[in-house]
């Protein structure tokens, strides 16, 4: 009797300990994770001249990482997140042109406050929704916001958009330059901070509970999970994130029209992350980054062909890769076994 | 000193098809109660009308003294309701620990947290293998749940129930669909509950229902047929009439 | 006659005209949706191959503006029951995300080559002599062709609803839309089914697009920009309701004449406010099932 015991406790406490060696490893820092970022601060000394496109990107990476939060971690479906890269965008826009308030920060946080209090409300009622009539939802909400800022053109600026924004210097030092070598480091250093809080939830118990509510949401109301509470919140995170990338976008272009509320907008930014790879935090990058510059050679090139090349690659993403690229470099990286038997 | 679950007078119906009709039922503390019928007799509807899955047009459901006929499938849980599903419910893409570490995460409010990093909480993992280990899943905590075969993944159906520290726990065919070599690992662990939580066990094994039940209720067509102890279950007449292949009540698994 | 009765009776009219258009368009991709639960974002494609499969009859053919209809209708529905059975058919146990970026993929594409074909610029289709100008109903008059469209309208709902409603097909459609699994055991070969419907809905859609051309134009967007439209009047209508789909044919049709009338470029407002109140009241559209 006495043996067994002991034999018990020492692979216990073994079993503790590999449990929780597992668990930790899991949201460590790697050392491959500093990759996007080497990439990102290499294209600055690389690409001088391109550094207003390279904003574009990185504001993209950064809408597209808002939907992964909810596309890709909590597994909700939804058509118009534009929606919240256009208050922000506006939200900078508006305080700039009619209210003269253009110092860039305090924008940033508006922007995040504004299309978070409309992501808080719009998500508390249409969250009870799904599938299609959720789709739809959030598609006329989008449209509505459009509308409402078409209805008075008179302060929005229309299609025509806001004229001649300009912004203060950051920190009251750095100046926007011609070629927006500042801003480029700008966008990337709020990139830097937006990440470090996106990749915190995704590993918390909150994270890993909105991976419960996609793996499996009936589970979650039987285990006493206060799921739409759950939902609402990553949708009011997202929806602020998506804003401060808007804003991001007019402060960069020091420009903003109406079109930034287009359903294409919601698509392009649901195909990058689809074409990176949804659930995976770094999908964002990948996705954003090759649809960006791919996108800016060919539709130079010819726009229709571009057109008919993206469609041609959703529909073989759907066929052969429905977990993206990132997915892909999984599978290619299952050939090399480099984990230990746990 | 209240029951721990009442159900009264509950009702539903699917459009004109009555499914639920007028059900009692009481659980006390400690109970180990069976609710056996034919098929299609509204054992699981009645479950899930108890669990809040579903809402009933009439009765009430109490829980330990509560009324919580009106009370969110999710607050329920929270009180200490806890079920098992007839067919797996668990989150296959994650490891066996996670599933269990999550329902404690769940139930402590732990879940709440945005900041800190799942597994920090070495309070949450210790208990998470203290499950494991009382079902002997520990050597599979770090596997995919979806890795499993069936019999095991049951287990861990049953592990997060408990994890949940529930007063009532409601098991639909615990050994559904479980290969006869294993399941005698499921009736073991059912064997071997807490002696306080109240329980309810919908089964097809005659076997497993003498062997575990102090109290049998009948369900037919969505009624209460007859309830009593299962001396008086087994020798009434009109039970076996009802109740198909009574005769044969050594291992006629009905799916 | 008073002035708000006349603006009345034209939002009206338009207003019909228009929701014929909505209906015809849009009440192959309800019963697919309902039937099949796949969520088919080319439809509005199929609308727009219909309208240049009609303009290439006339113009380039000199066929006659009706008959083109039919053989385009028919035409388009051939070709979808291709691509029903190469492409769709793998999906149907696919997530909802994945139907709707393969469809979406498969309209850049229908659009991209649109815009090769026939280029960006709007395109028109000539008419024959009776479809042009007005026709005099006693009060006012109406352009011919609207009234053309109301008619013709109303004809397929008749022949719809008598399909539906009447034949033995018609049963066995609503019998698989109201439970699938039940009418498979009952020995309803649904997948064919489904291709015939699929097949229908898709003629429909380009008959749709054909009588859209002298209603909008036509260009290589009407593919995306209507399947807005389309979308949203499935969804408040209801999945699989022939009723469903005509009744939010009217109301929307009718709201958003009536928006454009009244508040010119902001009237665009009221279809997507309708929508959205509709959805929170009954998720699942009027007549559509939980």
């Amino acid at each position: 009797m006495a043996a067994s015991e002991t034999i018990s406790t020492a692979s216990r406490s073994e079993a503790r300990e590999r449990a929780a060696e597992y668990l930790i490893k899991r949201h460590r820092f790697r050392l491959r994770e500093t990759l996007p970022w080497l990439v990102a601060i290499a294209v600055y000394f690389v690409f001088p001249e391109r550094m207003t496109f390279g904003s574009q990107v990185l504001v993209m990476v950064m809408f597209a990482l808002s939907l992964d939060l909810i596309l890709g971690y909590a597994g909700i479906v939804t058509l118009g997140h534009a929606a919240f890269f256009g208050i922000g965008a506006y939200t900078v826009g508006l305080a700039a042109a009619r209210l003269g308030w253009s110092e860039p920060i305090s924008g940033l946080f508006a922007a995040a406050i504004a299309a978070g209090l409309v992501g808080f409300i719009t998500g508390w009622f249409l969250l009870r929704y799904r599938g299609l009539t959720l789709l739809m939802l959030t598609l006329a909400t989008a449209i509505l916001l459009q509308e409402t800022g078409n209805l008075r053109s008179d302060i929005s600026g229309g299609y025509d958009g806001l004229p001649g924004l300009t912004f203060k210097p950051l920190f009251g030092v750095f100046d926007y330059d011609l070629y927006g070598h500042t801003y480029y480091l700008y966008v990337l250093a709020v990139l830097v901070v937006v990440f470090f809080f996106v990749r915190r939830i995704v590993y918390s118990p909150f994270g890993q509970a909105l991976t419960g509510v996609r793996e499996n949401v009936r589970r979650m109301h039987a285990i006493g999970s206060p799921v739409h509470g759950r939902l609402v919140t990553v949708y009011t995170i997202a929806a602020a994130i998506a804003g401060v990338a808007g804003a991001l976008f007019t402060q960069t272009n020091a420009y903003v029209t109406l079109t930034v509320f287009d359903f294409d907008n919601s698509a392009k930014v649901m195909v990058m992350l689809i074409l990176g790879g949804t659930g995976r935090l770094y999908g964002a990058f990948v996705g954003a980054t090759v649809y960006m510059v791919l996108e800016d050679y060919f539709s130079k090139l010819s726009p229709t062909f571009w057109q008919f090349g993206i469609g041609l690659v959703l529909v073989l993403a759907v066929l052969f890769t429905p977990r993206g690229v990132l997915g892909l470099f999984e599978s290619i990286g299952k050939f090399f076994p480099e984990r230990k038997k746990p | 000193m209240s029951a721990a679950l009442q159900v009264e007078g509950l009702n539903r119906a699917f459009g004109a098809l009555p499914v639920t009709r007028d059900v009692n039922l009481t659980l006390e503390r400690g109970a180990r109660h069976a609710l056996i019928g034919p098929n299609g007799a509204g054992k699981t509807t009645l479950v899930n009308l108890i669990t809040g899955a579903l809402k009933p047009n009439s009765g009430r459901v109490v829980l330990n003294g509560e009324d919580i006929t009106n009370v969110s499938q999710a607050e329920r849980a929270r009180r200490g309701l806890a079920r098992t599903f007839q067919i797996n419910q668990l989150f296959r893409g994650l490891t066996v620990l996670e599933n269990i570490g999550m329902c404690i995460s769940e139930r402590d409010g732990y879940a709440n947290n945005l900041w800190r990093a799942v597994g920090t909480k070495r309070a949450i993992l210790d208990e998470a293998l203290d499950h494991l280990d009382s079902l002997r899943l520990v050597d599979d905590a770090l596997k995919l749940v979806r890795e499993l075969p069936y019999g095991r993944q049951r287990l861990v159906e049953i592990a997060i129930a408990l994890a949940q520290k529930p007063r009532v726990l409601l098991l639909d065919e615990p050994a559904a669909g479980v290969p006869s070599s294993e399941s005698h690992l499921i009736l073991d662990v059912v064997a071997a509950l807490d002696p306080d939580i109240a329980v309810l066990i919908i089964e097809h094994d005659m076997d497993v229902v003498f062997r575990f039940a102090k109290e049998i209720t009948v369900l037919v067509q969505g009624a209460v047929f007859t309830h009593g102890t299962p001396d008086a279950i087994m020798n009434n007449e009109q039970v076996k009439a009802v109740y198909l292949g009574q005769e044969g009540h050594r291992g006629g698994r009905h799916g | 006659m008073p002035q708000f009765a006349i603006i009345a009776v034209s939002i009206l009219f338009d207003g019909l005209a228009y929701a014929m258009f909505l209906f015809i368009t849009s009440v192959g991709l309800s019963v697919t949706m309902g039937l099949m639960g796949f969520v088919n974002l080319a439809h509005g494609a199929f609308a727009m191959a219909g309208g240049y499969v009609v303009v290439s009859l006339t113009r380039t053919l000199g066929i006659g503006f009706v008959p083109s209809l039919v053989i385009a209708a028919v035409i388009v529905g051939a070709v979808s029951v291709v691509f029903e059975r190469g492409l769709y058919r793998r999906l149907y146990k696919s997530t909802d995300l994945e139907q709707v970026l393969l469809t979406i993929g498969l309209a850049f594409m229908a659009i991209a080559t649109a815009t090769y074909l026939y280029g960006p610029i709007p395109k028109s289709v000539p008419l024959p002599d009776w479809l042009q100008g007005d026709v005099n109903l006693g009060f006012r008059n109406f352009p011919s062709y609207r009234a053309f469209l109301i008619v013709l309208g109303f004809a397929l709902i008749a022949v719809l609803w008598y399909a539906f409603e009447r034949t033995n097909i018609g049963a066995k459609i609503r019998a698989a839309v109201d439970n699938r699994r039940m009418a498979e055991s009952v020995g309803i070969n649904v997948d064919r089914l489904f291709t015939l419907t699929f097949a229908v809905g898709s003629g429909l859609a380009a008959l749709g697009g054909g009588l859209a051309i002298q209603l909008f134009g036509l260009s290589p967007s009407f593919a995306v920009l209507y399947l807005v439209l389309f979308l949203i009047v499935v969804a408040v209508g209801g999945l699989g309701s022939l009723k469903g789909t005509l009744v939010a044919a009217l109301v929307i049709g009718v709201f958003d004449t009536g928006g454009k009338y009244l508040l010119s470029d902001a009237g665009g407002f009221f279809v997507y406010a309708v929508t959205v109140a509709v959805l929170l009241v009954k998720p699942a559209g009027f007549y559509g099932r939980e």
